[in-house]
């Protein structure tokens, strides 16, 4: 049934236009004086917040897909990862325009200087091809085994957010919106381990069958 | 609560003044919440009467003051002081109260009285983070007894020509204008004269990050964050305004410069 809800043509508008809810929100908030004492830091935390939001959702797009067999999901992973994108390029225009004035130089300076900084700058770039080889000609071109493998590194990225979020965070000892992304990304990594170890034990069976073909893993 | 124009040099700054609203919704309050929106909302359970401030430690005249008492211990002016936080923002905001020396000389300190610690209200029962472990409660604050001493160190009671807001600090309050805001301790309830530096709530926290002195000083960064800049709020073009250029001892060099002749202010952070 959800299977079915999922396929229609209807379903991907939809969900484009509902994540691009968060995105008029703020637009909204910051041409109407909306967003408080300080809209700057409004921007800069709620662009943050939503791209870790984007990367939880993303992740529990194969753990969803398997569990609950909602293969039609799949249909809509690359569209949410770009929207992670989205935002994240979103934070760092706010950074590098409302705190920054688009000073490049000492945005350089500040990026080598502050720890948390240059993590969550890595985690941008890191993203970056992941973006840019999110098209079908791409995948082709690469071979999908040498995709799959880049686009492994969205589990590094994440890691690399959540250290930038805990970072920032730390000075305050304010950790409990860190631990609620923190305890999501692991949940759906451990899963991963989990399921990858479980198909790794069915293995020995295909293999004395005569298969040398790879097992799949999502 | 009336104040008349304080003759204290550098109390008066001509600046735009803050919105009332900004100055009284935007604030670091942690015993209310972390988010600077916490606080208007979750304050409004604290009771500010009956409220008293003892005066401890060190001094001749040691006792406990009734808040009705402070408001009339000495006239009260208003302080028109900008606040710089440590965050990189700041305000400006016309204060009512009286210089901390006031309350000082009253209580005749002894002589091996070096500093002064604030201890603030943690209430469980009205303060809904007292139990957080974001801080070790309750929050306390400090400073060398000349800093207590300088004419611009205020005791508020006020501000706007009103009493505090709860979320401000009711019903009375610190201000050191040329320290970040951290270091005005809100809803004092002690006030303890001591030889040796007192521990503070932020440098138990994080001491790498909040030293003791925790000057205004756009020369020496916080670890995670340039000091160079600020953001003023409610500056006109609101998003799109640049940070202002943060001032030495957030422009209040030539009344308190002198407190640190010779002392390195990057190891007294």
């Amino acid at each position: 049934m959800l299977n079915k809800l999922l396929m229609h043509p209807a379903t991907k508008p939809v969900v484009f236009l509902l994540c691009l809810l968060p995105f008029a929100r703020l637009a909204f908030g910051a041409f109407t004086d909306g967003l408080g004492a300080n809209p700057a830091e409004f921007l800069i935390r709620a662009t943050g917040d939503w791209t870790l939001r984007f990367i939880c959702i993303v992740l529990a797009v194969t753990p969803l897909r398997v569990i609950a067999k909602l293969n039609a999901l799949a249909r809509l992973r690359r569209m949410l990862g770009l929207f992670a994108y989205f935002y994240v390029v979103l934070h760092l225009l706010c950074y590098s325009w409302f705190d920054m004035g688009f000073e490049w130089g000492e945005i350089a300076k500040d990026i080598a200087k502050r720890p948390f900084i240059l993590v969550g700058f890595s985690a941008f770039v890191l993203l970056t091809p992941l973006a840019a080889t999110s098209f079908n000609r791409a995948i082709k071109a690469m071979g999908a085994k040498r995709w799959q493998l880049l686009h492994k590194l969205v589990y590094g990225i994440a890691g690399l957010g959540l250290l930038h979020f805990f970072w920032m965070r730390a000075g305050k000892n304010n950790f409990a919106e860190v631990f609620v992304y923190a305890a999501i990304i692991g949940v759906l990594l451990a899963w991963r381990v989990w399921n990858f170890a479980r198909k790794r034990q069915a293995r020995p069976a295909v293999a004395v069958r005569g298969s040398e073909k790879p097992l799949r893993t999502g | 609560l009336p104040g008349a124009k304080s003759a204290v040099p550098g109390a008066q700054t001509m600046e735009k003044l803050t919105d009332y609203k900004d100055a009284s919704s935007y604030n670091n309050y942690y015993e209310f919440g972390v988010d600077k929106g916490d606080p208007v909302k979750n304050a409004g359970m604290l009771k500010t009467r009956p409220w008293t401030v003892e005066v401890e430690g060190l001094v001749k005249k040691p006792g406990k003051y009734g808040i009705e008492d402070l408001l009339k211990l000495s006239a009260q002016e208003e302080r028109i002081y900008r606040l710089r936080c440590v965050e990189g923002w700041s305000m400006v905001i016309p204060w009512v109260g009286y210089s901390l020396a006031e309350l000082i000389k009253k209580v005749e300190p002894q002589g091996n009285a070096k500093f002064v610690e604030f201890v603030t209200l943690a209430d469980p029962k009205t303060m809904p983070f007292v139990g957080s472990r974001v801080l070790d409660w309750p929050y306390t604050e400090g400073l060398r007894m000349d800093e207590a001493m300088h004419p611009l160190t205020l005791l508020a009671f006020g501000m706007y020509g009103e009493v505090l807001p709860n979320q401000n600090g009711a019903p009375v309050r610190l201000v050191v204008p040329w320290k970040y805001g951290f270091k005005s301790a809100k809803s004092i309830v002690k006030i303890r004269f001591v030889e040796k530096e007192p521990s503070t709530a932020w440098n138990k926290a994080a001491a790498q990050e909040y030293g003791f002195y925790s000057n205004v000083n756009p020369n020496v960064d916080h670890p995670r964050w340039s000091q160079a800049t600020e953001r003023r709020i409610g500056d006109g073009g609101g998003l799109f305004a640049k940070r202002r250029k943060t001032e030495m001892f957030n422009g209040y060099e030539a009344q308190v410069g002198q407190l640190y002749a010779g002392m390195d202010l990057k190891k007294n952070y």
